[in-house]
């Protein structure tokens, strides 16, 4: 190590070069402390990151389809079903991206009926890439740990399989949102990731007992879509099942009542809480699915208080006839 | 192809194959997840484990018998574990050859010369057996034959390898005085309940340390951003002091090469004591040479392969062998020409340790955490044995943190006790779920059976188990002044949603609170009431969680203006007269636990929305694992 000055000599040179040096330094500290300088101190809340907005998935034309298929096979239901409605191509069409939002949430195997059945996701999957579909993926939020979940439900194996990808919910996978006009989702995250690109949005949902709102079905479904800490919304959970409903407008949902989780739920845990009620709804109307499959659990539809606001909120209707629902039965 | 080019590739080989095994100790079913896979092969091949194990428990369980192989490998060849083989030691050797890159001969010869200190580890090793055989005595009366003699071996050993002292009567008096104290010892506090055996040395053994430090910090932190180990970022409590150990650990090799291994490593120790009896060994084959200093400069284990060598400290890395030019240094079976010497320990101090080692559990348990004072946060994993005798298994290797599918798994912080350190506690918030219902990974992976290696049946207790139910980790217990429903009159019961057993352990009463000043009905007209005052909030009451009462009738409400309630009117329904008084309630599930079902997953906790400080939460009474702490009546 040199020093920067000899010891005992300082020539007018040195102190030129030294005083140009601590003036430089000077100069540097004082651009830094402007460039930095900030006088109003921080905001109270981070800058709020890029909302995104949910479009509609709706086929047009394909407004207003119901259809219910007494079966106890589910994918020949499904079958039947859609060719009630015009066929998977009325609802897919070739060079499509299509999602299946399933409900994954539990890890139970599904002869446990709390998670949708993998079974109708294998066919549906089919049936979409067989119309063309460029894409499917199929994906869900859990509650339990969601690799479990996708592996012990059977839906992953069964997805994959099937030939569709299976996207589990990461922390990048989620943006903020707002329902326009709501009061609950506010600048929420929500599971986006897996939705991009996507133009057909399919809810794959198992009819369920739900101790806090009655049931579980298509559009409870979509409290699956929420992220951070959905919890909350428990306490208004009428409220936040009709705001799903507002918030996503499907191609198409199925309810899957073949065997529907009539107590215990929605986690269930045993074959007792399951009953055999040979039952698959689908329709463009999540109302009037929900309204048709809430009965496989013996109750009217008044007494499902979200389905109510859902109706008054325009997203489908309760008036069931109007919808001139399909009836078919499978032998 | 030179002598030392193998061992670095031997250890190259075994670090790569210990951290593979560490990546494939994922749970699935892909190819290079945990399926087959032997990841606790290291673990296992760790004879300090597989010793202690003994010693506290009478058997060797499953894989560690691999320590056998290790011990008998030993005694053939010397410490070719700490210089070929140990994940640990490798790493150690490649920081001392950084720190090391610079310096001289002269500097090398001072920084690898034998120093007084690496007795320490000695004591240590002395100090954790003392401390895993400290109930032996007791147990012997049990017929836990294996472990008296492994344990008897085992202080031949340590006290065989204690220089004799000035007078030998003496130190055989002391000896015999410690035996007695002993036995007097085991016999009183054995009836007080505080003896007891504690596996302490994995705090400091390195392959459980190594294990652990990988397993909790450094793949925590390479997976944060890669997602092969765990499908989200991963965290684990108190991970820093863990990464600290490790990191110091490593860092001390800057200043004296393989620092740990010298001073501080029990199976080192256990290793060099083993050494002394070992087939071949490393020396001189005549005892004058150039004396040149090469192999003293580049000597691993601070042997002073030059002159009278320190064979236990001899970690068979062979750079002497390599480098000297007169070739007067062998790898064969008879001592060093140039003399040999063992480790360099006074029997007064190897009795300090052995005797402090015997008091550590009873010290540790007289906080009474074993005892009356149990800290019931501690909820263990399922399977997991009562706490005296899961501490007398558990390694500390963090295997079944590692494999936990939801993170609920976490290592104990200080905040435990100090004999709980690191070892396996439930946390129900820092994972993506409780304790999951059919998982029992934590118990197959564990290499001692601290977890019992359990079956999904005997989990739910169902089949053969039906009789004894459920394996129970505790019980939640709601805690009313935190709980939306029971302390501010908000509708919730999330924790009674995701119970996950059936039927639910958590179940609802339904209680109606009034949350308005009473009403007066202006008018009434079908479904529709005209209050006063007005001023409500519209449509706040129509959430299908509000009713109106009036006298011999209760509606709910399915809409409102500021001042008009729409109700569903109930059957045999007649509209309330103006002036009548009429009340707007909500209605609320309470949550209520019952601790027959309740087998303390912590899945309710993990979900409550209070998010903080849940309003539900799992302690461990009721665990299964010991029913003095059981809260049911049989």
């Amino acid at each position: 190590m040199s020093p920067l000055l000899p010891p005992d000599e300082m020539d007018r040179r040195d102190f030129l070069r030294r005083a140009g040096l601590a003036g430089l330094g000077l100069a540097a500290a004082g651009a830094l402390g402007w460039w930095a300088y900030d006088g109003r101190g921080p905001l109270a809340s981070g800058e709020a990151g890029p909302q995104v907005k949910l479009p509609s998935y709706a086929v047009p034309g394909q407004d207003r389809k119901l259809a219910l298929v007494k079966s106890g096979h589910r994918a020949p239901a499904l079958r039947a079903g859609l060719e009630a409605l015009g066929g998977i191509k009325a609802f897919v069409r070739s060079g499509d991206q299509v999602a299946l939002k399933v409900n994954a949430a539990f890890a139970t195997p599904p002869a446990l009926g709390a998670t949708t059945h993998p079974e109708l996701v294998t066919e549906m999957v089919r049936l979409c890439l067989s119309a063309g579909a460029r894409r499917v993926v199929v994906t869900d939020n859990p509650i339990n740990d969601p690799a479990s979940c996708f592996a012990l439900s059977g839906i992953g194996p069964a997805a994959r399989t099937a030939g569709a990808q299976v996207a589990l919910p990461s922390a990048e996978a989620f943006r903020p949102t707002t329902l326009a006009g709501g009061r609950l989702i506010k600048d929420w995250p929500l599971l986006y990731g897996p939705l991009k690109g996507i133009n057909k949005l399919i809810g794959l949902a198992p009819v369920k007992d739900h101790h806090r709102s009655r049931a579980s079905v298509t559009m409870k479904n979509w409290y699956g879509l929420l992220g951070g800490r959905r919890n909350v919304f428990h306490q208004d959970i009428n409220g936040i099942i009709a705001e799903l409903a507002r918030l996503v407008t499907p191609s198409l949902v199925v309810a899957d009542g073949v065997v529907s989780l009539v107590k215990n739920g929605p986690t269930g845990g045993s074959l007792e809480d399951l009953r055999p009620t040979d039952t698959l709804i689908l329709g463009t109307d999540q109302v009037a699915v929900d309204a048709l499959a809430v009965g496989l659990l013996g109750l009217n539809p008044n007494q499902v208080p979200y389905l109510g606001l859902a109706a008054a909120a325009g997203v489908g209707t309760l008036d069931l006839p109007s919808l001139k629902p399909v009836r078919v039965e499978l032998g | 192809m030179r002598i030392v080019t193998v061992r670095r590739i031997s250890q190259v080989f075994f670090l790569c194959l210990f951290l593979w095994f560490c990546l494939a100790a994922t749970l699935g079913e892909r190819w290079w997840q945990l399926r087959g896979w032997p990841v606790n092969w290291f673990l296992d091949l760790d004879p300090l484990s597989g010793l202690l194990t003994l010693l506290t428990t009478g058997t060797i369980f499953a894989g560690l018998l691999w320590g056998l192989a290790t011990v008998a490998l030993t005694l053939i060849l010397g410490r070719f574990f700490c210089g070929w083989l140990c994940p640990l030691g490798t790493m150690h050797q490649f920081v001392g050859w950084l720190g090391s890159r610079s310096k001289g001969v002269k500097e090398r010869v001072a920084r690898n010369a034998p120093r007084r200190a690496q007795m320490i580890k000695y004591f240590l090793l002395a100090f954790f057996l003392a401390a895993a055989a400290g109930d032996m005595l007791l147990r012997l009366g049990q017929g836990q034959w294996p472990a008296a003699l492994a344990g008897a071996l085992l202080m031949a050993l340590v006290l065989g390898a204690a220089r004799r002292g000035r007078g030998g009567r003496s130190f055989w008096l002391a000896a015999g005085a410690l035996g007695a104290l002993w036995l007097a010892y085991s016999l009183l506090l054995g009836r007080g309940g505080l003896l007891g055996a504690s596996l302490l040395a994995g705090l400091l053994d390195p392959i459980p340390l190594l294990t652990r430090s990988v397993n909790l910090v450094l793949l925590p932190l390479a997976d944060a951003p890669l997602r092969l180990a765990w499908p989200e970022a991963r965290y684990f409590q108190g991970a820093a002091l863990i990464g600290a150990v490790f990191i110091a650990a490593l860092l001390l090799n800057l200043w004296l090469p393989r620092f740990y291994c010298r001073f501080v490593c029990p199976l080192g120790a256990l290793f060099g004591l083993l050494g002394r009896f070992s087939l071949w060994r490393v020396g001189k084959t005549q005892a004058d040479c150039s004396a040149c200093v090469a192999c003293d400069a580049y000597c691993e284990g601070a042997c002073r392969p030059q002159g009278v060598i320190h064979a236990a400290e001899c970690v068979l890395c062979l750079n002497c062998l390599d480098l000297c030019p007169d070739q007067v240094i062998d790898y064969r079976t008879a001592p060093s020409a140039a003399g040999e010497q063992v480790p360099d320990l006074s029997r007064r101090r190897v009795l300090a340790a052995l005797g402090t080692g015997l008091v550590a559990p009873p010290l540790l348990r007289l906080g009474g955490l074993l005892g009356p004072d149990w800290d019931p946060r501690l909820v263990r994993p399922p399977g997991a044995l009562a706490e005296g005798r899961f501490l007398a298994r558990c390694l500390r290797c963090g295997q079944c943190m590692r494999v936990c599918p939801t993170g609920v798994l976490q290592p104990a912080g200080l905040s435990f006790g100090l004999e709980a350190l690191w070892t396996p506690v439930l946390n129900m918030t820092i994972g993506t779920s409780g304790c999951q219902l059919r998982c029992v990974a934590c118990g197959h992976v564990c290499p001692s059976a601290a977890i019992r290696p359990i079956s999904v049946q005997e989990k739910l207790g169902q089949g053969p188990f039906a009789a004894q139910g459920p394996l129970r980790l505790g019980t939640a217990f709601i805690d009313r002044g935190r709980c939306l429903p029971w302390a501010m009159d908000r509708p919730c019961i999330v924790c009674q949603e995701n119970c996950p057993v059936s039927p639910k352990a958590i179940f609802t009463r339904v209680q109606f609170n009034p949350v308005l000043p009473e009403l007066s009905v202006a008018r009434s007209l079908g479904g529709e009431i005209i209050v006063s005052p007005g001023g409500l909030k519209p449509g706040a009451l129509g959430t299908g969680d509000y009713y109106c009462r009036a006298e011999g009738w209760q509606a709910r409400i399915t809409g409102n203006t500021a001042d008009t309630l729409l109700l569903a009117p109930p059957q045999g329904w007649g509209p309330p007269g103006p002036g009548k008084k009429v009340s707007v309630l909500v209605r609320l599930q309470q949550p209520y636990v019952d601790p027959a079902r309740c087998i303390g997953c912590g899945i309710c906790q993990h979900e409550c929305p209070v998010s903080g400080l849940r309003a539900i939460r799992v302690t461990a009474e009721n665990a299964s694992r010991h029913r003095s702490h059981s809260l049911l009546l049989k």
